[in-house]
């Protein structure tokens, strides 16, 4: 509608209020458009990646002239095709989109068919003569540390003496646990329609995270200045990571199709080969040692984490530093050694996924605390309240950053009550006590995650904003969507500022040639930073039009009040339509970019010691499980959630955010395993062989709340807090309490290996080892 | 014979000839009719993000139900109704009530998704009013969801089955029960594209004889494995006879103690009578896939692909089912234990096709169970799948059959186990000299979904859960599925 009638009590969508996702009628109806949804422009040409089938080895030979040949190719695009720098990495320069003369993993990029249709592409690829001369493939963490075989050096921070605090200690405790990786999954898998413009320019729909990047890495392949090539990404089918940086590769290869052959050209993998072919959570190692007291309280920490990179450096540097920053959690460690690996291996290169290292990084210190409890027969929440950070003293992280917004105690003790964690404590042990082989198991675990990009120069952001003279505005900012809610966030931020009906505020789709120079829409900062920097263009346009008001009507500009779709002028009110048409017929500028730095984040990346997160988010869970010890099944049956979410911009959204978060951590730390071969090849590349959480998989009892009394300490956005990462760690809880089930096997005194996913296998041995260790104690016992 | 296929769409018939009969509908859609609100997320029928509902007759009556267009061969349409998502909304642009009841929950966040949830729920809408969790959970299981972790859609889920809503398929019930009583009356469909055939015979005969002139033809049922050969494998599949518009292969019926479940019959078709007469057979049934899969594929495809994964073999062998091959020369029954042969190679004829699974009726004695075991509960493929079917005379054991999927090339019986077992007191020492020798019968194999070892031992724990289910029912041993704890 032109002209809606507008609301005079309170503008719809202002923020706070849990107002829906922007897209989701269109959503429902399939209106929403999704790259390869764009009706395809004349002359289409379809792409096809010939991919390696080895992990390591020369290329010796690479004949794709069967393949040029084949009928409806148009083009084979190879390394010397390139007119600019083979290379689509984020940082390093170490990911050629092409591979030349070695392969690093398999389903390496080897050369892309250009033909009239994929079916045609993809036959044609199969031509090619490829003779190999495979090398040896390191593909674990262990065969990494044993080759010493690294993408980057280690990276080691230090407080205190914590290898004589372990040993000095009453008692010390030594776990090792080995934690999968994950894939993304993204419904949408990674796609790229680029199309040909004047000089030589080049027009990308590419799904990505960071359409800034993408731009830099096509221009870079190309061999063009940044200006040449525009990016545009209106909504991604999911992200949660995976396409900050790998996107890069497919825009390029479909950019260099339209460059060889002046025609559109659209690449789309499907899901085995964006499961091949693209990185995905990294894998870990932990070695952790603790020294403790009677109370469990822990004097001495020492972590070693070693993780599996992959074949290329990608953002491993930031993502193990992001684990280092969070193996305390909430807890204060007075003497810690932290080590992190980064190991090169002969598999795909890992990249962001939610959390980016953290919930790795968390998982240490979690499990510790329950094998600590279980050693001194206490209750892990006990030992873990006795651990954590205070408000006053104890409140220095590892890497000297004062923790000053400390809620953790707050929140843990209302969900213990709201949860009722005691009783249900007691009346599982009396349950495990009566089942002789379905146990249950219960865990509350909190979460601290720090808030910011590491690499501190991307905490930036731009925005424009335009107000037409029919009183309609037209946001854009750097920040992408990718379901998050993102836009309605900054929608709402305008409409709030400028005091207009949020459907008053169009939304549209992030683009280079809009807003230059952006981040990528990551670390849990979109509305962070792209929300502050909408409210500073709609501020400045504010500012205008109370200055000109002010001038006009000769009136003191502390007279001047916006309120719900209108402005109050000294006693007088006029329509936000009325004064901004006013304004433009006074010849007032009404467009404005906004921009934004995050303060007071300051952070040295060679001793890894500052300040390098704004603030904090919390939260904590309450897991409840039920195992089955002749099989290791196993499923989560209640989960209670208490999160900080600071004051919510929108609390429909962030639940959503809580919610999903949750389920999509317990799906890591269950079901979903990724299995590599022997010689490197993944075999768990679909979802008939990799299992994320279905529908069943969600608890019965889901049972959540944002922490009412939440507010940020610091000056963010309406005092919000950022909410995609941190409820993923809540999911901790649910690995937790499957260790709490199968330590019932021992009666609680035995604290089980198990690492992750806690697959019905994993949970079987599990079992099964502590059951022989029990065995085996009641034989000495009874020789003796 | 017909040479053009035809369904209905939007109150009218399309006709449609000279394409490639291996095209998915999904392609069909989305490349050739700009129809993209239906989304590709896997091409394997795991997802749902492809999920459309056809509408059939089944006794005069009109039903709706979810299917996985990824995976559907385009000419399979024929003969029915196709809707897709952007067939809901009304001619004004308002919102179909599932869809509203969507946007209401805060169900959509990427949204790449939301169109198969909101198809899945809009065939479930014109079947049941079931507010239940568990039967949800059954409605949604074959939709993957990465964002939401479901609860806003189940909420959605449940406020359509307490609705009532109606909407505009039910105005036009009549009108499209007539089109589609029209089309069942044309003759078979038989297309020609380039090198490739399909052909949809309506009766027995026609497939016998069809196959006996093309041995070598592909017989297609629910396309839920034959379908992944084209998308996954990419095969080029030259000639397709389709048994899916064969009514007399569509049959349950109950005859001298036995049920006789022709080849066509889907795991949807057969699921109530399955669980009626054998409950574990029913909670298979209900986690062997989803309600789109259910919807398509078939009992008889189950068997006659040969996997040695698949999920029903075990159960089938231990009660002694029996298949019934038919070819253009007549038809033979034979032990359907012995029709898997070895990896890859089943006991069939040329010319030969399954056409029915005859299926004895419950020994008023004996015990059955069924155990299926994999990483996920819902739509997963099982490590290890197990069926137990023991008759006990005064405390010793009569007879027992054991069969385990995933522990060999084929559904296997443990016949050493059994041998240890039988004519025994029904023990835990005769059950610990069972797993003693349940080793000598299977070596497994480590793959992506288990080691060779979990599978033995796991294998061995589940026949003792059906020695503890058997003598102690009691005890608490089930996680999901009915008296499963998960909900208690």
């Amino acid at each position: 509608m032109r002209s809606p009638p507008a609301n005079t009590r309170e503008i719809q969508g202002q923020v706070h209020s849990a107002h829906p996702h922007d897209s989701a009628a269109k959503q429902v109806a399939g209106d929403a458009l999704y790259i390869d949804d764009i009706a395809e422009p004349k002359d289409l040409l379809h792409l096809y990646i010939a991919q390696s089938e080895k992990a390591h080895a020369k290329l010796l030979k690479m004949d794709v002239s069967a393949v040029r040949t084949a009928p409806g190719v148009v083009a084979v695009l190879t390394a010397e095709d390139v007119p600019g720098v083979n290379d689509a990495a984020p940082l390093a320069g170490d990911d050629p989109v092409f591979a030349e003369g070695i392969v690093e993993y398999a389903g390496q990029s080897l050369f892309a068919v250009a033909a009239e249709t994929m079916d045609q592409a993809r036959a044609a690829a199969k031509l090619a003569i490829i003779e190999y001369e495979e090398l040896p493939a390191i593909v674990t963490v262990e065969q990494a540390m044993e080759a010493s075989s690294f993408v980057l050096p280690p990276r080691e921070i230090r407080r205190g003496d914590a290898t004589k605090a372990i040993t000095t200690a009453k008692h010390r405790l030594r776990q090792r646990l080995e934690i999968g990786g994950q894939d993304h999954f993204y419904l949408e898998g990674h796609v790229a329609l680029a199309l040909p413009g004047e000089d030589g320019d080049i027009f990308v729909h590419s799904s990505t995270q960071h359409p800034t990047e993408i731009q830099h890495n096509v221009a870079k392949f190309l061999d063009l200045p940044d200006h040449s090539v525009t990016v545009e990404i209106r909504r991604m089918g999911g992200g949660f990571g995976g396409k900050e940086t790998q996107g890069a590769w497919f825009a390029a290869i479909a950019a260099l199709a339209v460059k060889m052959t002046g025609r559109p050209a659209k690449i789309r993998l499907d899901r085995d080969d964006d499961m091949i072919m693209t990185g995905k959570r990294h894998d870990f190692v932990a070695t952790v040692e603790m020294g403790f007291d009677d109370e469990g309280r822990v004097s001495g920490a020492e972590f070693i984490f070693a993780s599996r990179c992959g074949r290329s450096v990608d953002l491993s540097a930031s993502i193990n530093d992001r684990a280092m920053f969070h193996a305390d959690n909430c807890y204060y460690f007075e003497n810690v050694t932290i080590i992190s690996h980064r190991c090169k291996t002969h598999t795909v290169s890992n990249t962001a996924f939610r959390g980016f290292g953290g919930p790795q990084g968390m998982l240490a210190p979690e499990r510790m605390m329950d094998a600590i409890a279980c050693y001194l027969g206490k209750d892990p929440l006990e030992v873990r309240k006795s651990n954590l950070y205070g408000k006053e003293t104890r409140n220095v992280t590892p890497y000297q950053m004062t923790v000053e917004d400390n809620i953790a105690p707050e929140i843990i003790t209302e969900l213990e009550k709201s949860a009722d964690y005691a009783a249900r404590r007691n009346a599982i042990r009396a349950f495990n006590r009566m089942s002789p082989y379905l146990k249950k198991g219960i865990a509350l675990t909190p979460v601290k995650f720090g808030i910011s990009f590491t690499a501190s120069h991307l905490n930036q952001a731009g925005a424009l904003l335009h107000v037409y003279t029919d009183g309609s505005a037209m946001i854009n900012h750097g920040g992408t969507e990718m379901g998050q809610g993102l836009y309605i966030k900054v929608a709402q931020v305008v409409a709030e500022v400028l005091q207009i009906d949020i459907e008053r505020v169009k939304i549209t789709a992030t683009r280079t040639d809009k807003v230059p120079n952006t981040s990528p829409t990551a670390a849990s900062s979109g509305a962070d930073l792209n929300g502050k920097a909408a409210e500073a263009a709609a501020l400045s346009i504010k500012e205008r039009l109370i200055t000109f008001a002010a001038a006009h009507y000769d009136i003191a500009a502390d007279e001047i009040k916006f309120l719900p779709n209108r402005v109050r002028i000294g006693k007088d009110e006029i329509s936000f339509k009325d004064l901004v048409q006013l304004a433009y017929m006074n010849r007032i500028s009404l467009s404005a970019t906004g921009y934004y730095r995050t303060p007071k984040i300051h952070y040295d990346a060679t001793t890894l010691s500052g300040r390098p997160f704004y603030y904090f988010a919390y939260g904590a869970a309450v897991s409840e499980v039920i195992i089955d010890t002749l099989t290791g099944e196993n499923k989560v049956v209640a989960v209670d959630i208490l999160h900080d979410t600071g004051k919510s911009l929108n609390p429909a959204i962030d639940l959503g955010q809580i919610e999903g978060g949750y389920i999509q951590g317990m799906g890591w730390l269950t079901t979903e395993e990724l299995y590599f071969d022997a010689k490197g090849i993944l075999k768990t590349h679909a979802p008939s062989t990799y299992k994320i959480p279905a529908c069943s998989d969600r608890p019965a009892i889901f049972n959540m709340k944002i922490f009412e009394r939440g507010e940020n300490i610091e000056e963010t956005i309406f005092r919000s807090k950022a909410v995609g990462e941190p409820p993923f760690m809540l999911a901790i809880s649910a690995f937790n309490a499957i260790a709490d089930a199968i330590s019932s096997v021992a009666d609680y005194h035995l604290y089980p290996d198990l690492d992750a996913p806690a697959t019905p296998e994993r949970v079987l041995m599990a079992v099964q080892k502590i059951t022989e260790t029990v065995h085996e104690s009641e034989l000495t016992e009874a020789a003796q | 014979m017909r040479q053009k296929l035809k369904y209905v769409h939007r109150g009218e018939i399309v006709e449609l000839a000279d394409f490639d009969p291996t095209t998915t509908v999904l392609n069909y859609l989305r490349y050739e009719r700009a129809l993209t609100g239906t989304k590709e997320g896997c091409a394997e029928g795991d997802c749902g993000a492809c999920t459309v509902v056809l509408g059939d007759l089944v006794e005069g009556k009109l039903r709706y139900q979810a299917v996985n267009a990824c995976i559907q061969f385009l000419p399979t349409l024929d003969g029915k109704e196709l809707i897709t998502v952007e067939d809901l909304k009304s001619e004004d642009g308002t919102l179909h009530p599932v869809q509203t009841a969507m946007v209401e929950a805060n169900g959509t966040q990427c949204g790449f998704c939301t169109p198969g949830f909101v198809m899945s729920m809009f065939a479930e809408m014109h079947t049941n009013e079931n507010t239940d969790r568990r039967h949800l959970n059954n409605v949604l299981a074959g939709n993957l969801c990465r964002c939401t972790g479901y609860g806003p859609i189940v909420e959605a889920a449940a406020k359509i089955a307490t609705l009532g809503a109606k909407d505009q398929f039910h105005d036009r019930e009549i009108v499209t029960t007539a089109l589609l009583e029209s089309l069942d009356n044309e003759p078979a469909l038989h297309l020609n594209w380039q090198d490739r055939q399909y052909f949809a015979p309506k009766t027995v005969d026609e497939l016998a004889r069809f196959l006996g002139e093309h041995p070598d033809a592909t017989i297609l049922a629910g396309a839920t494995d034959v379908g992944l050969w084209v998308t996954k494998q990419h095969r080029e599949l030259k000639s397709v006879v389709y048994i899916g518009q064969i009514d007399a292969l569509k049959t349950i019926e109950e005859e001298d103690g036995q049920l006789i479940i022709g080849a066509g019959v889907t795991y949807s078709d057969v699921w109530d009578t399955l669980t009626r007469h054998y409950p574990d057979f029913g909670e298979l049934i209900r986690r062997i896939a989803s309600t789109q899969i259910r919807n398509s594929g078939t009992i008889g495809g189950n068997i006659a692909n040969g996997s040695p994964i698949g999920d029903t073999p075990p159960a089938l062998i231990v009660l002694e089912a029996t298949l019934r091959l038919r070819s253009k020369s007549g038809h033979r029954d034979a032990p359907l234990e012995d029709f898997f042969i070895g990896y890859g190679k089943q006991d069939l004829r040329s010319g030969e096709f399954v056409e029915a699974v005859l299926l004895p009726l419950p020994r008023k004695d004996s015990r059955f169970a069924t155990y299926k075991i994999s990483k996920r509960f819902d739509q997963d493929i099982s490590a290890v799948c197990a069926a137990f079917h023991l008759t006990l005379d005064s405390g010793k054991v009569d007879t027992i059959r054991i069969c385990y999927g995933g522990m060999a090339g084929t559904p296997k019986r443990a016949i050493a186990a059994e041998q240890a077992i039988i004519g025994r007191k029904w023990s835990e020492e005769t059950i610990e000299a069972a797993l003693t020798v349940i080793t000598e019968d299977y070596q497994p194999m480590t793959d992506m979904r288990a080691s060779k070892q979990y599978r033995m031992l796991a294998a061995q724990n589940l026949l003792k859960k059906f020695y503890i289910e058997t003598s102690a029912p009691g005890i608490a041993t089930r996680i999901v599925g009915e008296g499963g704890l998960a909900y208690a």
